[in-house]
């Protein structure tokens, strides 16, 4: 994926044969191999990674449990269950599922807060990060869809709800709205375009993330300093230095993943969703998977008329407006630089919109009423706040701290007082040319 | 990644060996669940054995029943179908083995093998050709037992293969008379 | 880390003041607005906990309460009878079991419906014919079917109690919650609490002040042999129990596998720590 530089040289002669046809061996040992990472990546670095096995467990579980579901209104619910009861380890594949989505999203929620820190939005890796944010866009629908097809009262009133943001668009909102639902409430043609699309969008994401890698590696990746690779010593082979890493960060999230699956697997879910739907009768209290908590706490913010926008269509639009903060990120931010690490004022800042994800994420949770209402109101204001007046005033009034010229010399700054490696040691880390 | 550490090479190979050997068993016990929700599943399996009231069939009758998703046809022969049932010599036959999965493996394809002790009348039989599993036609063909139309297979009264391309005998599923009016089947 | 540390503890303070604001807002007797009015009761179970299991004797026990009182009303659509040996049942007891119940079933050659008696591959059948049906003879609300409703029910844990959860391994949110509504009733309203007609007052009842239930258990009602006490907490517990079964009935097998699986994982973690750290050897980051 890189271009020209490439330090592959075929061994066998099969290798030689394939490589003069089709090369594929070169295009692996390029990528993942050879291919040079920053020496100073950090832990956080290793989502990556997790977020394309979580992907592919997504798409393996997902696949074996539609040879048991029956996209049926009258059959869905039962499906399910039969899985739960009858099919051979089907109880442990729908809990991997179920929860993996809600492991996906930690991923991709530590991923991108990850590049909200490190700058690694910044020039050049705008597109790159788009196409995260696309990635991100597409998680959602298929979240969405997949919570729907269980069929039990919260994936039927959640449908309601969601696709009724589309009613709020002036004009065209219905018309919208029953053609996503197929009829004029969700009912069948609902529930099977859902698992259609729902079967569908996870290919659309690995195709997305194949251009998302491939940006990665023309651009290369970014690092806790925010300095771009300058010399060999700044970097490693990514075999084996950064899959050793990831193959433990992975580990370690398999393992907390694991412990839910196995010990708490209904404890991101909501016991709702154990009853079968009825249209006839709404939940008490609908929440969304709490992944999408942050947002639906800015929706119901919205209670009031903002001129000519009614507090209905309000809502919808600061909430997809929340996520169009995060595409219009590369812009807004002015600093020139990239690592929240010399930034002292855009570090507090960050960490009090993690504070406010967190808080938006609680009060979305608790019924509108009362004092949630305004503090909803406030952090959905701080919400827009951090992107459209922090980003870009932090960064033309900020005095950053100095930061050092290159990764190498980063790193031996950080070394020098602390666990003591000899500077010798810095400079061996190439054994593959 | 090469053998670059001279001082404690052992120790690092078995490392490496270990964590290998480690994946491969994770790999493997991850996959199976993938695998094994192939298998029937419990609501299947449950279904398995049926039970048939065959009091109103009298010689010359048959009924068909579905067991796990396959036609059982339980046939009361007359006396001239268990005669020539019982006047085919071994010899004569495409296909020697019983196929009775009450009977040992290896038990011959007599006519007596074909049925169970002192129910000697009755075909217990999973009605499905052993050539590609079109369902026979209940007697008919020359000689006088089942046909397959889809290629022309032949069976006589017992449903042993006589003619056409059907390798073996149709199969005797487990069964026993639970009275004498009742079958149990798998 | 420390300004981690410093904002963790702004969240934690934000959402801990935002939670007792809205806890204090509407606190009046008479009128709760939210509910359970008072929180289940968490029992010890023994399926709780990463090595937890069904005691077997309290399922049996669960199933004859179930049988004996809750399934003249509450159906149990996707339990089979098979799956009754879960309980310690032989094949024979659970095939004269599955027999002592009829089944409507059919067509036949005929074209007939009809009854016959109960197989173990069948399902317990419904009091009733149809939803409508059940909830027209009990004063129109229908009473739901019992086979998740050990999942389908769990009051909210609020914060911070949910956080400790995780680390408890807080399960048995539906079990509580049934222990709780059906020891609950026989209780004295507050003055001037409302209790609409033909409801029963039950401070435990999570969607309002009263249900239509009645209360269904009463000391004596169901004969034990194994000479656990008969009461109606006794009850209460084992039908719990049973319903956590009937609800869940991979959950042992659930436990079992994850403690393997954790276990593995921490091994293999550690081989891959130890990689890890001799491929970085030497290698300054």
């Amino acid at each position: 994926m890189s271009e020209g530089h490439s330090t592959y040289t075929p061994k066998t002669g099969i290798e030689r044969w394939f490589d003069a046809r089709m090369p594929l061996p070169r295009l692996v040992y390029d990528s993942f191999v050879s291919y040079p990472v920053p020496r100073n990546l950090n832990y956080m670095w290793t989502f990556g990674g997790i977020l394309s096995i979580m992907l592919v467990a997504q798409i393996l579980t997902g696949i074996v449990l539609a040879m048991h579901y029956a996209a049926d209104t009258n059959l869905a619910f039962g499906s399910v269950e039969k899985i739960m009861r009858d099919v051979n380890s089907g109880w442990l594949l729908r809990y991997m599922h179920a929860n993996g989505a809600s492991f996906f999203f930690i991923a991709v929620y530590m991923h991108i807060f990850r590049g909200l820190y490190y700058g690694s939005y910044k020039a050049p890796r705008e597109l790159l990060w788009i196409l995260g944010c696309i990635i991100y866009l597409l998680m959602m629908a298929t979240g969405f869809m997949g919570y729907v097809l269980p069929w039990g009262q919260m994936s039927f009133w959640g449908a309601t709800v969601i696709t009724g943001f589309f009613s709020a668009i002036p004009l065209v909102g219905n018309w919208i709205q029953q053609l996503l639902l197929g009829g004029f409430a969700v009912d069948n043609p609902t529930l099977n375009r859902f698992f259609a699309l729902h079967y569908l969008l996870p290919f659309m994401i690995a195709g997305v993330v194949v251009l998302h890698v491939w940006a990665l590696h023309v651009v290369g990746q970014s690092n806790p300093t925010g300095i771009e690779v300058k010399s060999k010593t700044d970097t490693v082979a990514f075999t084996p230095y950064a899959t050793i890493k990831d193959a433990f960060g992975m580990i370690v999230f398999l393992f907390i993943f694991a412990y839910f699956i196995f010990f708490l697997p209904n404890y991101l879910g909501h016991p709702d969703n154990y009853i079968v739907a009825n249209p006839l009768k709404t939940p008490a209290h609908i929440v969304p998977e709490w992944y999408f908590l942050p947002f639906y706490a800015i929706l119901r913010a919205i209670t009031f008329n903002i001129g000519p926008i009614n507090s209905k269509l309000g809502g919808v639009l600061c909430m997809f407006g929340a996520i169009v903060m995060l595409f219009l990120v590369p812009w807004l931010d002015t600093s020139k630089v990239r690592s929240a690490v010399y930034r002292p004022w855009y570090k507090l800042f960050f960490w009090l919109f993690v504070a406010d994800a967190i808080l938006l994420g609680w009060l979305g949770s608790q019924p509108a009423e009362g004092s949630y209402v305004f503090m909803a109101q406030m952090a959905t204001l701080f919400y827009f706040a951090f992107f459209l007046i922090a980003l870009p005033v932090l960064g033309l009034i900020e005095t950053p701290r100095r930061v050092p010229n290159s990764i190498t010399e980063a790193v031996l700054e950080k070394n020098k007082g602390g666990s003591g490696h000899p500077v010798g040691a810095t400079a061996a880390p190439e054994t593959k040319g | 990644m090469s053998a670059t550490d001279i001082q404690d090479p052992n120790r690092r190979d078995f490392l490496y060996v270990a964590t290998g050997m480690a994946a491969v068993v994770g790999a493997g016990a991850f996959a199976w669940p993938f695998i094994d929700q192939m298998r029937p599943d419990a609501s299947t399996l449950a279904l398995a054995s049926v039970e048939v009231d065959v009091a109103s069939l009298t010689p010359g009758m048959s009924l068909i029943v579905k067991w796990r998703g396959k036609p059982v046809v339980v046939r009361n022969r007359t006396e001239k179908e268990m005669k020539d049932g019982e006047a085919v010599k071994l010899g004569d036959l495409k296909d020697p083995i019983a196929r009775n999965a009450n009977l040992p493996a290896d038990a011959p394809a007599t006519d007596a093998n074909r049925t169970t002790p002192g129910k000697e009348a009755w075909m217990v039989m999973v009605q499905v050709c052993t050539h590609l599993g079109c369902i026979p036609l209940g007697q008919e063909g020359d000689f006088g037992g089942w046909f397959c139309p889809c290629h022309g297979s032949q069976y006589d009264t017992a449903g042993r293969i006589r003619k056409g391309p059907a390798p073996e005998n149709m199969a005797v599923p487990v069964f026993k008379f639970i009275s004498d009016t009742k079958i149990i089947i798998g | 880390m420390k300004k981690i540390l410093t904002s963790l503890a702004l969240i934690g303070l934000v959402a801990a003041g935002g939670a007792a604001f809205a806890a204090e807002e509407a606190h009046n007797a008479a009128a709760p607005t939210h509910f359970p009015m008072e929180e289940p009761k968490e029992m010890g179970w023994s399926f709780t906990g990463p090595f937890g299991t069904y005691d077997k004797a309290q399922l049996q026990r669960g199933l004859k309460v179930y049988k004996e009182v809750c399934s003249a009303c509450h159906s149990m659509n996707l339990v089979a009878f098979r799956t009754l040996t879960d309980l310690g049942y032989s094949e024979a007891q659970v095939k004269s079991f599955a027999a002592s119940y009829t089944i409507h079933d059919g067509p036949n050659d005929a074209g007939e419906m009809f009854d016959r008696p109960g197989k173990p591959s069948d399902y317990f059948p419904a009091p009733f014919a149809n939803v409508e049906a059940a909830a027209a003879a009990n004063g129109g609300a229908a009473p739901p079917d019992m086979s998740l409703l050990a999942k389908a029910r769990g009051v909210e844990r609020g914060f911070p109690q949910f956080v400790f959860d995780i680390f408890t391994q807080y399960d048995a949110g539906g079990p509580d919650y049934i222990h709780s509504l059906l020891t609950g009733f026989d209780q004295t309203p507050p003055t001037g609490m409302v209790i609409p007609e033909g409801t029963h007052y039950n401070p435990h009842f999570m969607s309002g002040v009263s249900l239509k239930m009645a209360k269904p258990l009463s000391d004596g009602a169901v004969t034990y042999d194994d000479g656990s006490p008969q009461t109606v907490d006794q009850y209460a517990r084992d039908v719990s129990a049973f319903l956590m079964w009937a609800a869940e009935p991979h959950m042992e097998a659930r436990k079992k596998t994850g403690v393997n699986v954790l276990f593995f994982l921490l091994i293999f973690g550690g081989l891959v720590y130890l990689v890890k750290r001799k491929v970085w050897e030497g290698v300054a980051h």
